[in-house]
């Protein structure tokens, strides 16, 4: 068993950043909406209220992770351009995927949507950590911020959604490999 | 007292969560709108590059965060001790954020 750095990379961007991100965003909601409920004891509990700055700035740099890392790592490796005469266009995704009708349209809307969009989420799970952070528990008294905290977590958790779906399909279409090779486990020898 | 009254009688000012929230809706927009200027014009998309192996997405994207945060910087600075009209932030808010969705997605953006 191995992975190539390209993959573990990926894997890291995706399974790692981006899907945790997509876990704690239920969670955000529930709990921006839970604490801070006017009538609602719950934020009135200090390690309560600490827990959900902390949740959220966590969140928020997960989505920076999973934004620098997609851009500036993994897409390079993704657009790269083959040189001419280039036989397998394997460890060029986009030419790969641009090389068959069949298969073009998940770079020209799947990765041109995914890499603008997902620039959203860092953005507006930011602003919500911050606010949070700085208003806490006065959250209470501002129905109409509620509402607007719970519409931007609520689209990020949409947008890195999108970004998520289409990473996974643009993997699956045109894995982002190759590089050094790391071992993780030897098979049993017959 | 109504809902708006009691809430400004007891919480503190909304203006730099104001801020906060309309400068997101900014940033986020200009993410949509950038990339679309790049698509279009040549010469902006060659600016844009200031990271050659990720392309013009490094530009778009930098610029996008820099007028986000100089925004939220500019607001917050003007608004951070006053009580502020918040359901129209919000309103623009989301009408920005709505269209910077709509925006990124390649066949409306490709419209432009």
């Amino acid at each position: 068993m191995e992975i190539t750095t390209r993959s573990l990379w990926t894997l890291i961007h995706g399974m790692g950043f981006g899907a945790l991100y997509l876990l704690a965003c239920s969670g955000a909601v529930v709990e921006i909406y839970r604490s801070y409920y006017p009538g609602d004891r719950a934020s009135e509990n200090h390690v309560t209220d600490q827990l959900l700055k902390v949740y959220l700035v966590v969140m928020a740099a997960l989505a920076w992770l999973a934004v620098l890392s997609g851009t500036y790592i993994i897409y390079p490796w993704y657009r790269a351009v083959a040189p001419a005469g280039t036989a397998s266009l394997a460890d060029f995704p986009q030419r790969l995927l641009q090389s068959n009708p069949e298969t073009s349209g998940w770079h020209s809307v799947g990765m041109e949507w995914k890499e603008h969009v997902a620039w959203l989420v860092p953005i507006s799970i930011t602003m919500a950590a911050v606010v949070v952070i700085q208003y806490g528990k006065d959250l209470r008294h501002h129905r109409a911020l509620r509402s607007a905290l719970l519409a931007f977590v609520s689209v990020s958790f949409l947008s890195a959604g999108i970004a998520g779906f289409l990473g996974a399909m643009l993997n699956k279409n045109a894995p982002v490999d190759g590089g050094p090779v790391i071992p993780i486990l030897h098979g049993e020898r017959r | 007292m109504n809902n708006s009254a009691s809430e400004a009688l007891h919480a503190r000012p909304n203006g730099s969560a104001a801020a906060a929230i309309l400068s997101a809706g900014i940033g986020v927009l200009s993410v949509a709108i950038l990339a679309i200027v790049a698509d279009q014009s040549p010469t902006f998309k060659n600016l844009m590059v200031i990271y050659k192996p990720t392309g013009a997405l490094s530009g778009v994207t930098t610029l996008a965060v820099l007028l986000w945060l100089v925004t939220w910087g500019l607001l917050n600075w003007r608004w951070r001790k006053k009580i502020v009209p918040l359901t129209q932030v919000n309103l623009a808010a989301f009408v920005l954020l709505g269209l910077s969705v709509l925006l990124t997605f390649p066949p409306i953006a490709d419209l432009f």
